[in-house]
């Protein structure tokens, strides 16, 4: 890597919140990133897409719930948040379920994003 | 881009998320991941409609352990550790899918 100009990033989420440590690992990486200033964005696959699942009440499992943080991203300039449309329909899901706005996109779309990125990083 | 999944298709749905987004590129099939790459698994055929759209290759070492280096399926191409350093660094990206 070169130090002329940000990178695009991708992180392509595909894990569920709290039954592995994926997906809090994966905001921290994001938050550093964006840190750096690089061109920072944020797919959900699969389980992922459970991340984003409005009304999560954590105090029951002692776990602190991270899904607050998805809606503070766009404070560090994190604004492309994309969920793949057939992740979200396999789950029962609409984007009123979500507790952040996002770009849908079907599967070949969101490939072709990820073609398009200097680093893709899987969680 | 280079796909990079290491688990099989029996135990994690990462090949079929893999093969349904990606559109261009390489896979790489490692570790438990080169199962998919064995005639009459279950992911066969979508590993092979997967073809028109991807190289596939397996790593050589991974399949021997298994002791399923004879049974790989036409079009998927056995590769070294060296073939692997060679994928990943004529691919402007790779992702290892987790």
């Amino acid at each position: 890597m070169t130090a002329a100009g940000p990178k695009k990033f991708m992180f392509v989420n595909r894990k569920a919140p709290y039954g592995t440590i994926y997906a809090l690992e994966s905001l921290e990486v994001v938050l550093i990133s964006a840190a750096f200033d690089q061109d920072v964005s944020l797919a959900f696959v699969d389980d992922g897409v459970y991340q984003l699942k409005k009304g999560q009440q954590t105090k029951g499992i002692e776990t602190k719930n991270f899904s607050p943080t998805y809606r503070a991203l766009d404070g560090y300039d994190v604004e492309k948040l994309y969920v793949e449309r057939e992740s979200l329909e396999a789950r029962g899901l609409t984007a009123d379920d979500l507790i952040v706005d996002v770009e849908i996109l079907g599967s070949g779309e969101l490939g072709k994003l990820m073609d398009e990125q200097d680093v893709v990083m899987s969680f | 881009m280079l796909h990079i999944v290491n688990k099989s298709p029996s135990e994690r749905n990462t090949l079929e998320s893999v093969l349904r987004i990606a559109q261009s590129g390489s896979l790489l099939l490692i570790e438990d991941g080169v199962y998919a790459a064995t005639r009459g698994n279950a992911a066969e055929a979508r590993l092979r409609a997967a073809m028109a759209r991807l190289k596939v290759f397996a790593l050589l070492p991974d399949l021997e352990a298994r002791a399923v280096a004879d049974r790989v399926i036409d079009g998927v191409t056995p590769v070294d550790y060296a073939g692997f350093v060679d994928l990943v660094a004529e691919h402007p990206s790779c992702q290892s899918w987790l």
